[in-house]
C-alpha cells in the first residue's frame, strides 16, 4: 500500500525496542500526497500529528496474549478494544466471525494488533510471531500492546505500513493508553444524547463525535459480547462478559410475564376509559362541575399515564423508557402512600371524629364570618362609611350565611357516610385523596367564594362608572373606535348631573372598596391553601423517583460525561489514563425527567395580578385543561 | 516532573501552585486555597451560641440551646461538604481535552471534562468584579453553528482567583499543548 512515511510510536522500554521513524516536515503534503487506499472513504486516513489513543477495556488487562479487536475512529485517531481473541485461532474464522458481528451491529470492527502479556521469561519466538500476524490480518495502524509481569507499565507500539521514501524530521506519534469499564460504558447512557438514534447509517457515517463515539461503539457491538469461554464456538474471545454472560431470572421472568399482563390491563383501561367517555357524562350540569373538581382532573392524568406505562408497544428510545418506570414507580408510590392514609384514617374511627368535627368547624367560620360582616356595618377600624349602603350590603351578605348554615345543617346527617366513602377513595392514592381534599375545601368555602364574586362586581362597577364619569368632569370622552380618549364638548345638563354621579359614587367608595378588600383577602386566603395542596399533588405526580434511584444506586448510568485519572506513571513508557463515567447530577436528572404534570398551574404574572385586582376583574387562580386564554 | 510554586491570590491570601507534567502532552495544574481558618470557625460558633443563650434566658426553653448545637453542627458539615473548596486542579491533556475538578473540603470532588473538539482556545480575560479589576483565565468554546464564533465561555479557579503572575504560568503551558491542536487545522 503506498503510504508517505510516518513517524511512529515510541514506547519501548529500551531504545531497542524503539522504532522511531521522524515525520516529515510539512504536515499538508503529507495529507495531500497520501492516496486514500483503493479509492475508499476518508476513513483510513489520519489526522496528523494527533496523538494515538487506545481504548483498553480493563477487564482484558489481565487476558492472556492474543489478538486485538475493535474499532478505529480515524477521525480522532483513536483505537476502541473491544476484546482479545486468544491462540489458538483459525484466521479465516476471526475474519468470518468479524464479518457476522460487522453485519449485526454496524459497527467497523476489524483486527486491531496484537497483546502480549508475557508471564514468564521473554518469548521472543512469540515477539516474532505476532509481528508475523500483521501481515495476515492488515490494519493501518497495526497496534502492538505489551505488557511484562509484575510491572505495571506498558508498552505500546503502532506501526505504519510504510514505504521509505520521504526524507524523515523531527516528530514521532505518541500513543496513550485510556483504561474504561466496559461494563459501565456499556450501560451507561450521555446526556446529552452525542449519537444519532438513526442505525441505518454505516460505520463511516456514525455521527457520534468525541467520547460518545466509544461509547456508542461498545453500545452497539452487543453481538460480539454474547459469546462466552464456556461455549464451544471457534474462536475463544476475552470481554467483559467472557467468565460467563450475565443474566438475571427475576428480569427474564418478568419480561415473559409482562407481555400477557400489558395485554390484560390495557382491556381493562380501555374499558374504563370508554365508561368515562359515555354521553351521560357529557351533558351540561354534569360536565361543567367534573371539569371544575381537581379530582377528576387527577383521575384522568393518572389515566393516561396508566395507559402509556401499560400499552404493548415497546419502548421506542431510552428515554421513552426511563419515563415509563418513572411513571410506574410514581403510580405504585402514590396508592402505597394513599393506602397508609387509609390505614391511618381508619384506626382509632377517625373518620367518625372528622365527621364530627366538620360541622362544628362550619359553623364556626359561619359565625366568625357573621362578627366580621357585624363590624364592617359598624365602624370598622374607625372608618365612617355610608350607613344606607352599609346596611343593605350587610344584610344581603348575613341573609346568604344564613342560607348557608341551613345547608350545612341539612347535610349533617349523610357527612359521615360521604366522608367514608371518599376515604376509601384514598387507595387509589395520595393524590387523588389530596385532590378531594382540596375540593371538599372549596365546597365548604363556597360562600366565601360568592361574596368574593358580588364585591368584585360591584366594585368592578363602580370604577368603570367613576373613569368614565372622571373623564367627563375633565371635557374628555373615551373614543371606543380610535380606543384613545379624545376631548368632547358636553351640554350643561350633561356635565351637570355627570358630575352629580361622580360625586356620589366617589363618596360610597369606600364602604364598597372595604367590602371588596375584606372579601378578596379571605378568598386569596382560600386559594394560597388550595395551591398548597395542589403543590404537593403536582410535587408527588412530576418528580422522577425511578431516575432518582438509579442515580443513588447505579450512578454510572446516567453519565453526564467522563472523567479521566492519569495512573502512575515514568518517563520513556507510555501515558496511561483510567476514564470513568461522570455521572448526572440531582438536579438535572430531575431537570431531564420530570413527568409532565396537570398543567394546573397559576398564569399570572404579579404584575398582572395586581393590575386585576385594583381595577375588580375577577381572579381565577388556575385554568382548567381546555379552557381558552383570555 | 512535577513542581511547587507559591503566589497569591486577589484578596491577598496565599495560594500554592503544583505543575506535574506528565508526558508531553499532558499536564496537571493544582492550585491549593487557604484552609478553614480555627479563629473564623471559633468567632462564628461562639456568636451562634452566645445568641442562642441570650433567647434562653428570654424564654427559658432549653430546646433552644439544643437547637443552636444542630443549626451549627449542620451549619458546618454544609459549608464545608458544598462552598468550602480546598484545591482547583486543571488536567489538560493533548487530543483528548481539558479536566476541571473541584475538591471539597469534605472530601466530594466535582469534574467537568470538555473535549478537545470544542475548545477554540483558552486565553486570559479582565473582568471588573465589584470595585476591582480581575484577570481570570478561561476556556472558549466552539460555537457549532458558526465557525468562528464562540458560544460559550468557561472561567477556571473561580474558587481559588489567583493573580496574572500565576496565570501567566498556567496560560503559557495551556497553549504550548494547544498549539499542537491548531498548527494542522490552519494548514489545512
Amino acid at each position: 500500500m503506498g503510504l508517505v512515511s510516518r513517524g511512529t510510536a515510541a514506547a519501548g522500554l529500551g531504545p531497542a525496542r524503539a522504532a522511531v521513524r521522524p515525520r516529515p516536515p510539512d504536515a499538508v503534503p503529507n495529507l495531500i500526497s497520501t492516496p486514500p487506499p483503493e479509492g475508499a472513504a476518508p476513513g483510513s486516513s489520519r489526522v496528523p500529528s494527533m496523538v494515538l489513543k487506545a481504548f483498553f477495556p480493563t477487564c482484558c488487562a489481565s487476558a492472556d496474549s492474543g489478538l486485538l479487536v475493535g474499532r478505529w475512529v480515524p477521525e480522532q485517531s483513536s483505537a476502541v478494544v473491544l476484546a482479545v481473541v486468544h491462540f489458538p485461532f483459525i484466521p479465516i474464522q476471526v475474519k468470518e466471525l468479524l464479518a457476522q458481528v460487522q453485519q449485526a451491529s454496524r459497527v467497523g470492527v476489524a483486527v486491531l494488533g496484537t497483546w502480549c502479556h508475557r508471564r514468564q521469561e521473554p518469548e521472543e519466538s512469540l515477539g516474532h510471531f505476532l509481528e508475523g500476524l500483521g501481515a495476515i490480518f492488515s490494519h493501518e495502524p497495526w497496534l502492538q500492546l505489551c505488557r511484562e509481569r509484575g510491572s505495571k507499565f506498558w508498552s505500546c507500539k503502532a506501526t505504519h505500513r510504510q514505504v521509505p521514501t520521504c526524507p524523515a524530521t523531527s516528530g514521532e506519534d505518541q500513543v496513550m493508553l485510556v483504561f474504561y469499564d466496559q461494563r459501565k460504558v456499556l450501560l451507561s447512557q450521555l446526556h446529552p444524547p452525542a449519537a444519532l438514534p438513526d442505525r441505518q447509517a454505516g460505520d463511516a457515517t456514525a455521527s457520534a463525535v468525541g467520547l460518545a463515539a466509544v461509547f456508542d461503539t461498545v453500545a452497539r457491538s452487543e453481538a460480539l459480547f454474547r459469546s462466552d469461554w464456556f461455549d464451544e464456538g471457534p474462536v475463544r474471545l476475552s470481554h467483559w462478559q467472557s467468565e460467563g454472560v450475565e443474566a438475571s431470572i427475576l428480569v427474564e421472568l418478568a419480561k415473559w410475564a409482562a407481555g400477557p399482563i400489558c395485554l390484560l390491563l390495557t382491556c381493562l383501561l380501555s374499558l374504563v376509559s370508554a365508561a368515562s367517555a359515555c354521553r351521560m357524562f357529557k351533558l351540561w350540569p354534569l360536565s361543567f362541575v367534573w371539569s371544575k373538581l381537581s379530582t377528576c382532573e387527577q383521575l384522568r392524568h393518572r389515566l393516561e399515564q396508566l395507559t402509556l406505562v401499560f400499552s404493548t408497544q415497546k419502548a421506542k428510545n431510552p428515554t421513552q423508557l426511563m419515563r415509563k418506570a418513572n411513571m410506574l414507580v410514581s403510580v405504585l408510590l402514590d396508592v402505597a402512600l394513599g393506602l397508609v392514609l387509609l390505614s391511618w384514617l381508619h384506626r382509632k374511627d377517625r373518620i367518625g371524629q372528622l365527621a364530627d368535627a366538620l360541622i362544628p368547624v362550619a359553623d364556626h367560620v359561619a359565625e366568625e364570618l357573621q362578627h366580621l360582616l357585624q363590624w364592617l356595618m359598624g365602624a370598622p377600624a374607625g372608618l365612617k362609611m355610608n350607613r344606607a349602603l352599609d346596611q343593605v350590603l350587610g344584610r344581603f351578605f348575613l341573609y346568604h350565611i344564613h342560607l348557608w348554615i341551613g345547608y350545612i345543617h341539612l347535610m349533617s346527617p349523610f357527612i359521615e357516610c360521604i366522608l367514608w366513602h371518599v376515604g376509601l377513595s384514598a387507595c387509589l392514592g395520595l393524590t387523588v385523596a389530596l385532590s378531594i381534599l382540596s375540593d371538599i375545601i372549596a365546597l365548604l368555602t363556597f360562600h366565601i367564594y360568592c361574596f368574593y364574586v358580588y364585591g368584585a362586581r360591584l366594585y368592578c362597577l363602580k370604577i368603570y362608572g367613576l373613569s368614565s364619569l372622571w373623564r367627563l368632569f375633565r371635557g374628555k370622552k373615551w373614543n371606543v373606535l380610535r380606543q384613545r380618549v379624545d376631548s368632547c364638548s358636553y351640554d350643561l345638563d350633561q356635565l351637570f348631573i355627570g358630575t352629580l354621579l361622580f360625586t356620589i359614587l366617589v363618596f360610597l367608595l369606600p364602604t364598597t372598596a372595604l367590602y371588596y378588600l375584606v372579601f378578596t383577602l379571605l378568598r386569596l386566603l382560600v386559594v394560597t391553601v388550595q395551591g398548597l395542596i395542589h403543590l404537593l399533588v403536582d410535587l408527588v405526580n412530576s418528580l422522577p423517583l425511578y431516575s432518582l434511584g438509579l442515580r443513588l444506586c447505579r450512578p454510572y448510568r446516567l453519565a453526564a460525561g467522563v472523567k479521566f485519572r492519569v495512573l502512575e506513571h515514568e518517563a520513556g513508557s507510555p501515558l496511561r489514563l483510567l476514564m470513568q463515567i461522570n455521572p448526572l447530577s440531582y438536579s438535572r436528572v430531575v431537570h431531564t425527567y420530570r413527568l409532565p404534570s396537570c398543567g394546573c398551574h397559576p398564569k399570572h404574572s404579579w404584575g398582572s395580578l395586581c393590575r386585576k385586582l385594583f381595577f375588580g376583574e375577577l381572579i381565577y387562580p388556575w385554568r382548567q385543561r381546555g379552557d381558552k386564554q383570555d | 516532573m512535577e513542581d511547587e510554586q507559591s503566589f497569591s491570590d486577589i484578596c491577598g491570601g496565599r495560594l500554592a501552585l503544583q505543575r506535574r507534567y506528565y508526558s508531553p502532552s499532558c499536564r496537571e495544574f493544582c492550585l491549593s486555597c487557604p484552609r478553614i481558618s480555627l479563629r473564623s470557625l471559633t468567632a462564628v460558633t461562639c456568636t451562634v451560641w452566645l445568641a442562642a443563650y441570650g433567647l434562653f434566658t428570654l424564654c427559658e426553653n432549653s430546646m433552644v440551646l439544643s437547637a443552636a448545637i444542630f443549626i451549627t453542627l449542620l451549619g458546618l458539615l454544609g459549608y464545608l461538604h458544598f462552598v468550602k473548596i480546598d484545591q482547583e486542579t486543571l488536567l489538560i491533556i493533548d487530543s483528548l481535552g481539558i479536566q476541571m475538578t473541584s475538591s471539597y473540603a469534605s472530601g466530594k470532588e466535582s469534574t467537568t471534562f470538555i473535549e478537545m473538539g470544542k475548545v477554540k482556545d483558552v486565553v486570559i480575560n479582565e473582568a471588573i468584579y465589584m470595585q476591582k479589576v480581575i484577570y481570570y483565565l478561561c476556556i472558549l468554546l466552539k460555537d457549532p453553528v458558526e465557525p468562528h464564533g464562540v458560544s460559550q465561555v468557561v472561567p477556571l479557579f473561580q474558587s481559588a482567583k489567583p493573580r496574572l503572575d500565576c496565570l501567566i504560568e498556567v496560560y503559557k503551558s495551556c497553549q504550548e499543548i494547544l498549539a499542537h491542536q491548531k498548527a494542522p487545522s490552519t494548514s489545512l
